[in-house]
């Protein structure tokens, strides 16, 4: 079932993307397509198969708690179109 | 018409652990200058890699189990898409649908002795977001991401609490139960036990749930107390004028102490959520979780109940010797210590340790006087070795010399004086000094005997047998 074009602006607005009216069209097109793939996923039945996160197993290969030292904060800024007092300096947010 | 509250609280814990969730930044940023915790693990540069922190998962596991709840063998952590600028990655890591525990209760005590037992509906781990901040002066925002991966733990409780009291004392109880098992500091006011609240009204005797509010930024438990009746009573009115309650978010403006109506947020399917790629599953093998359950300790509504039990203590002495565990286990070795009535142990604690702890900030683990110098002094008041007063007095010396009772007593020479001379000498010497009430005395004013008594114990430093004083002081005037 083809994705409705409304459907594909509110994908976009989600993840902020800015869409031609050409590319609304074309996204619609391959969206819908990997939908009807999974749809024909779906229709096997799995519920005897545990699902699959993580191909793997076992351990979960965690971190002890132990702090070490910071990257410092100019490395950090420097990557920021602009800054003040130590922070990334934004335009406001409409709330 | 009678209304009735219907409250749930969706709270964020920090846990206190040293380092981040997912990366070795420190954890704690309290009064750190901005950007200064801060690495590419948690300010999502492309190409990092997240990996999960032991410690979290055993506080986590220790608090649902304080709470009652399922631990899960097996959890996942998922993205949580949304875009706002204190989150870098554009997704928060946190847990969906497998969690790291299912279910749970709070048992909290009312004031009018009943239990509310509060359910819990949702409780995971995940990240802390930055913070943002607006500047005024030229229209733009600045962002610290400093608390951007600070470990938190999400609990969300059922529509079960029915007044804006039960909901404060919730957060008492957690808040002593988060110290307790020592999972987090649970300060409020510096955000680590933060408080959204969904709140309803309804009829009473009604079992529908009516639309909810959501009230965001009650930072402290009296602001919970007082937003939530402001929005209980906005409600009632709101249905008693026939209108109707919109699923408003209301935001608590704490310097007006009113409620402000937020924008309408993205609704929960906007949020996307997929497992995340890049972390492994969380196994808690059956090894790991007894080894953190060992310690676990008695919780502290069990420890009061016991309290009662085994030492006979009154509900109102159990109440606040178990208001922290340090008190407690205090208290507990003292009990020890001293062998005796555990009721006059309580006492000399609620009367003078107490004000001790509050006057100097420390915790009763943290006293110089240990429980074994306390025990030490209420046996020698006991004794009669030294008096009540001097008993008390030498709290404070123990506690800012770290000498012993024992010691102190010999060096300054404390011990009560017993001897009936020594006593009659001193006796003889005020009834000398003062002829004047000595003649009032004698003409009935017997009130005086207080006085004397008075005079002689300041003569002698507080150290006099009191009632071998005044039987002396009787035999002269009479
Ligand atoms: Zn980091």
């Amino acid at each position: 079932m083809p994705l409705t074009l409304q459907e594909v602006e509110h994908i976009a607005k989600l993840a902020r993307l800015e869409l031609t009216e050409e590319e609304k069209a074309r996204y619609r097109e391959q969206l819908s397509a990997i939908l009807d793939y999974v749809a024909q996923l779906q229709r096997l039945d799995t519920s005897s198969i545990p699902p699959t996160a993580s191909i793997f197993s076992g351990d979960s290969h965690l971190r002890p708690d132990e702090p070490r030292p910071a990257l410092p904060r100019e490395a950090l800024l420097k990557n920021a179109p602009e800054h003040e007092q130590g922070q990334f300096k934004i335009p406001p947010v409409f709330e | 018409m009678d209304y009735e509250a219907v409250i749930g609280l969706e709270t964020h814990i920090q846990l206190n652990t040293e380092s981040k969730i997912f990366c070795a930044c420190k954890a704690d940023s309290w009064n750190a200058e901005p950007n200064t915790n801060i690495c590419p693990v948690c300010t999502g540069m492309p190409g990092v890699l997240p990996v999960l922190n032991r410690r979290v998962v055993e506080k986590g596991v220790l608090l649902a189990a304080a709470m009652h709840a399922e631990i899960q063998p097996v959890s996942y952590f998922d993205r949580k898409n949304y875009f706002y600028p204190d989150l870098p990655k554009g997704y928060q890591i946190s847990q969906y649908d497998r969690p790291l525990a299912k279910g749970g209760y709070l048992d909290v005590p009312q004031a009018d002795g009943s239990i509310r037992r509060v359910t819990i509906w949702k409780m995971h781990m995940e990240e802390d977001a930055g913070k943002t901040k607006n500047d005024p002066l030229t229209g733009t925002r600045l962002i610290d991401f400093n608390r951007c991966g600070v470990p938190l733990i999400e609990m969300v409780t059922g529509p079960d609490l029915r007044s804006a009291d039960e909901a404060a004392n919730y957060l008492i109880r957690l808040r002593q139960l988060l110290r307790w098992i020592g999972v987090s500091e649970a300060d409020m006011e510096k955000g680590h036990l933060r408080c959204d609240a969904n709140v309803s009204v309804r009829q009473k005797g009604e079992t529908i749930l009516n639309t909810k509010t959501e009230i965001k930024n009650v930072n402290s438990i009296e602001a919970v107390r007082t937003a939530i009746t402001k929005e209980i009573e906005r409600q009632i009115r709101e249905y008693q004028s026939g209108g109707k309650v919109e699923a408003w978010t209301l935001e608590w403006d704490e310097d007006t102490q009113t409620l402000k109506k937020m924008r309408s947020k993205e609704t929960e399917a906007d949020y996307r959520y997929f497992r995340e790629p890049d972390l492994l599953p969380v196994y808690l093998t059956d090894e790991w979780k007894v080894k953190i359950l060992e310690t676990l300790p008695e919780l502290p509504l069990e420890r009061r109940a016991r309290f009662v039990q085994e030492y006979k203590l009154p509900e109102y002495d159990a109440e606040l010797l178990t208001s922290e565990r340090s008190l407690s286990d205090y208290f507990e070795a003292t009990v020890r210590a001293y062998g005796g009535d555990p009721k006059r142990v309580s006492n000399w604690l609620m009367n003078d340790v107490l004000r001790m702890l509050n006057e100097t900030g420390q915790t009763a683990a943290e006293l110089a006087l240990t429980p074994t110098y306390l025990a030490d002094i209420i046996r020698f008041v006991d004794a009669g070795t030294v008096n009540a007063n001097t008993g008390k007095s030498l709290l404070q010396k123990v506690n800012v010399s770290g000498k012993s009772p024992a010691e102190i007593i010999q060096a300054e020479g404390l011990a009560k004086v017993s001897d009936d001379d020594a006593i009659r000498a001193v006796v003889e010497q005020v009834l000398a000094e003062s002829p004047k009430e000595v003649e009032s005395y004698k003409n009935g004013k017997t009130g005086l005997m207080g006085w004397f008594v008075g005079q002689v114990m300041k003569k002698m430093q507080g150290k006099a047998d009191a009632q071998k004083a005044r039987a002396l002081l009787e035999k002269h005037l009479n």
